[in-house]
């Protein structure tokens, strides 16, 4: 039941785009079209659940073990880093035209606040091994599903009629901001 | 302790290092992606500028597109003709037919010397934003002269001058237009080097507005276009506008302009043989004319005395 909440609340309660403000870059970068938006989000959940798992064990068993918490940041930039260079060439091998639509956010993925948010929050909140993949599953979908409901009403918007003032970057962060509030309906499900 | 603590920081930390690092150069052998060679050979060859003149998202993309074989050798306007010369040896294709290169002249005079200024402006000093109100200058046609092509400009060739008008530096003007697109008073055009005389002014307001507005602005007065059957100058909605396809004409324009506004340009480097010629064989037209003309003027003297 522990490990549902958790997948829930990083879902949907506490999504790290729209309740935690983690991760925008990406979520205004690559949220034109729904296809690469969830590309993307897939690409970011797949680093986020590994992440996880590695920050995890490397929190344990060499940051408490050895007594030495204050290189947090450090291990945790050196695991991601790694990881998003693996992604870019496992995305790279797989598929040219993913690779190619994603461009520059792929290896931005690195300085994604969203990842280092996730193992920061793990080595925070304590949560056993399981409890902290569940969480980076979970952290990535909410992830994923920002993107796409975000980019879902960007194509929509591409046949509406925009006031000039408010085309591109302008309306775009008023929806995010827009969703930003109806995601705060979900602030009552779960009572932390 | 503390060196304790230093040798723990520096093994764990180095190990996860070293792990992470032959995990990784397992995995660029393992998924290494079979690349065109031909791609790295034609990124050497392009300037490396991205100014995106081609019409690619810069110099990789415009590369990866050649090897592909899907666009023209020579839109790369910075490289010109050497760089679509040796793009043609690299990729053994049909050498794609000369050029034209252009350089980008500013079609106005009124400098700080000229032009009068009827406001002061205290915002952000860049031309697009003292467009939206009007800027200084009176002449609502003019350069702004906050030099938003000088940072435009991706080769460093245009600067402000004395004047507080743009210059350009036609031996490091490359021909990428990205000067044209960031004037928000379309007042910079790219020229053809086998083009003689220009129009420096781009006003097309009426001759008395212009006259109380800069003292270097075309008056909309119509000399250039006199005697001019070949319609190689013609004024058009209030500025005259040269037709560089007609012989002739221009040069004798820039003669009769009062204000000097049209002029014969300084040549396109690399093409001051055209840019000469041309300009001869306008000036051998009008001399041919005017030849004609005084002839006939004493032949009817002549017809008149007799």
């Amino acid at each position: 039941m522990e490990v549902f909440l958790i997948f829930i609340s990083a879902v949907l309660v506490n999504n790290f785009v729209l309740s935690y403000f983690l991760g925008i870059c990406p979520f205004i970068g690559v949220s034109g079209k729904i296809e690469s938006a969830s590309s993307m989000g897939f690409a970011v959940t797949f680093v986020l659940t590994l992440s996880a798992a590695i920050t995890w064990l490397i929190n344990r068993y060499i940051l408490i073990a050895f007594n030495v918490p204050f290189l947090e940041y450090v291990s945790f930039i050196i695991v991601i880093a790694a990881l998003v260079q693996f992604v870019e060439m496992f995305i790279r091998r797989m598929s040219k035209t993913l690779y190619d639509a994603l461009g520059i956010y792929l290896p931005l993925i690195t300085t994604n606040c969203a990842i280092l948010g996730l193992a920061l929050f793990g080595a925070l909140r304590q949560y056993s091994f399981i409890e902290n993949i569940v969480f980076g599953i979970g952290a990535g979908l909410g992830f994923t599903l920002a993107l796409v409901v975000m980019a879902g009403i960007r194509e929509e918007l591409d046949l509406a009629d925009v006031p000039k003032p408010l085309q591109g970057a302008a309306i775009t962060l008023i929806i995010a901001g827009l969703l930003a509030l109806a995601f705060m309906g979900f602030a009552g499900l779960i009572s932390a | 302790m503390g060196i304790t603590v230093l040798f723990i920081s520096i093994v764990s930390m180095g190990g996860v290092g070293l792990v992470l690092a032959i995990i990784l150069a397992i995995a660029d052998k393992k998924l290494a992606v079979e690349e065109d060679p031909r791609v790295t050979k034609a990124l050497e060859l392009l300037p490396g500028a991205n100014c995106g003149a081609c019409g690619f998202a810069g110099c990789n993309a415009y590369a990866n597109a050649l090897v592909e074989g899907k666009v023209s050798i020579s839109a790369c306007k910075p490289g010109g003709n050497e760089v679509s010369r040796k793009l043609a040896e690299l990729l053994g294709v049909e050498e794609a037919e000369e050029m034209s290169p252009k350089v980008a002249r500013v079609f106005c005079s009124g400098g700080l010397a000229e032009a009068v200024r009827s406001r002061v402006y205290t915002g952000v000093e860049t031309c697009a934003a003292a467009h939206l109100i009007g800027g200084e200058k009176a002449c609502v046609y003019s350069c702004i002269g906050y030099g938003d092509c000088v940072f435009a400009c991706q080769f460093d060739a245009i600067c402000m001058g004395e004047n507080g008008l743009p210059e350009v530096d036609l031996e490091r003007c490359t021909g990428c237009g990205e000067c044209v697109k960031a004037c928000p008073r379309h007042i910079i055009g790219l020229t053809g080097y086998e083009e003689v005389v220009h129009v420096y002014c781009s006003s097309h307001d009426k001759g008395a507005v212009v006259r109380k507005v800069c003292s270097a602005g075309c008056v909309a007065c119509g000399l250039c276009e006199k005697d001019d059957e070949t319609g190689a100058v013609t004024m058009k909605d209030g500025l005259s506008v040269v037709d560089h396809g007609v012989d002739k004409a221009p040069v004798l324009a820039a003669k009769r302009c009062p204000t000097k506004v049209i002029r014969i340009s300084s040549p396109t480097p690399g093409y001051e043989d055209v840019f000469k010629k041309a300009k001869e064989k306008l000036e051998a037209a009008i001399a041919q004319e005017e030849a004609a003309k005084a002839a006939a003027k004493a032949a009817k003297k002549s017809k008149e005395t007799e």
